[in-house]
């Protein structure tokens, strides 16, 4: 038996199908999740994809936080239920809370599309468990608000307690703070970053590199050993 | 009917892009004098019924869980004198 991974689509989400993709290529089982649905079909994990949900309007992230499903993903995530936030997923997961701090507009004020060189900080959440610490790897970056924001005692107490899960590395992108480019919460089974790991998952694609790929089989292996 | 006004502003310390271009542009526009711009929003609520305190404690709290993050944004709720006279002026 194989984990179920169900990826929420919101109106205006982008990525939900690459993941979807990225899921069963890592040997898990994709199931589509719907916002305006409040059961998340007893899957095992979910992934919030990235995208404009809601056109982000009022702030990235704003609304569909508020969005039926999500009511049930909050309440699971904060119960153990591993959940990975990808870029406007991030943004839906600062915004319900789930995670520290908030994220602004690039301070360039240009949308952005690179690929980056990310520095993994913590392998032992439950989306990182397949990296080294200190690897650094290129994953392809998309976005207008990416600037990870915090207050001085949030970003001291996230540094303390190893919950910067990537950096970027040689670029800051967009201003965030410290180089944040993904955090985790006190548990580990919730992360966002801004980064799109489904967008490098097979050779044929984009950079060629395949670096995205242990998000995927992460989550797998902790979920299957359970 | 009334209007309550909901102004939510980025928080002093966090840095606004968006002011800084728009300030930047004030010298080529003509205007001099100006060292800072900060951009915020305002969000106008037509409330059916009274303002009472118990509407206001309301709209406070949409306010604060939505109109405004509090990560990052600071807000004020202000009932807006004379919205009923031009209702009725109308």
């Amino acid at each position: 038996m194989t984990a179920r991974i169900g990826v929420v689509t919101f109106p205006g989400s982008l990525d939900d199908r690459d993941t979807q993709r990225a899921i069963r290529l890592a040997g898990a089982e994709p199931v589509a999740l719907w916002h305006k649905d409040k059961d998340l079909r007893q899957v095992d994990a979910v992934v919030l994809p990235g995208g404009f949900s809601y056109g982000d309007y009022l702030r990235a992230g704003a609304i569909s936080r508020f969005s039926p499903v999500m009511d049930t993903v909050i309440e699971q995530a904060k119960a153990g239920l591993p959940v990975l936030g990808i870029c406007n997923g991030f943004q839906v997961l600062t915004e319900a809370h789930l995670l520290p701090g908030a994220m602004l507009g690039n301070d360039h004020l240009h949308f952005i599309c690179r690929d980056q060189k990310l520095r993994v900080e913590n392998a032992e959440t439950a989306w990182t468990g397949d990296y080294r610490r200190g690897q650094e790897i290129h994953i392809p970056l998309k976005n207008m608000d990416g600037r990870y924001v915090a207050d001085p005692y949030t970003l001291d107490k996230l540094e303390a307690e190893g919950r910067v899960v990537f950096r970027y590395v040689d670029f800051n992108p967009n201003g965030s703070l410290n180089d944040i480019a993904g955090v985790t919460n006190e548990a580990g089974n919730v992360v966002g970053l801004m980064p799109h790991p489904e967008h490098a998952v097979e050779p044929l694609i984009g950079s060629g590199r395949t670096d995205g790929l242990p998000f995927f089989t992460s989550i797998l292996k902790k979920l299957v050993n359970a | 009917m009334a209007r309550v006004v909901v102004d939510v502003m980025l928080k002093p310390e966090i840095l606004d892009p968006q002011g800084q271009a728009v300030q930047r542009a004030l010298p080529r526009l003509g205007f001099e004098g100006i060292s800072d711009v900060r951009q915020g929003k305002r969000f106008e609520l037509e409330v059916d019924g009274p303002v009472d305190e118990a509407a206001l404690a309301r709209i406070h709290d949409l306010a604060e869980s939505f109109l405004a993050n509090t990560v990052i944004e600071d807000f004020t709720v202000k009932v807006e004198e004379g919205a009923e006279v031009e209702e009725a002026a109308k």
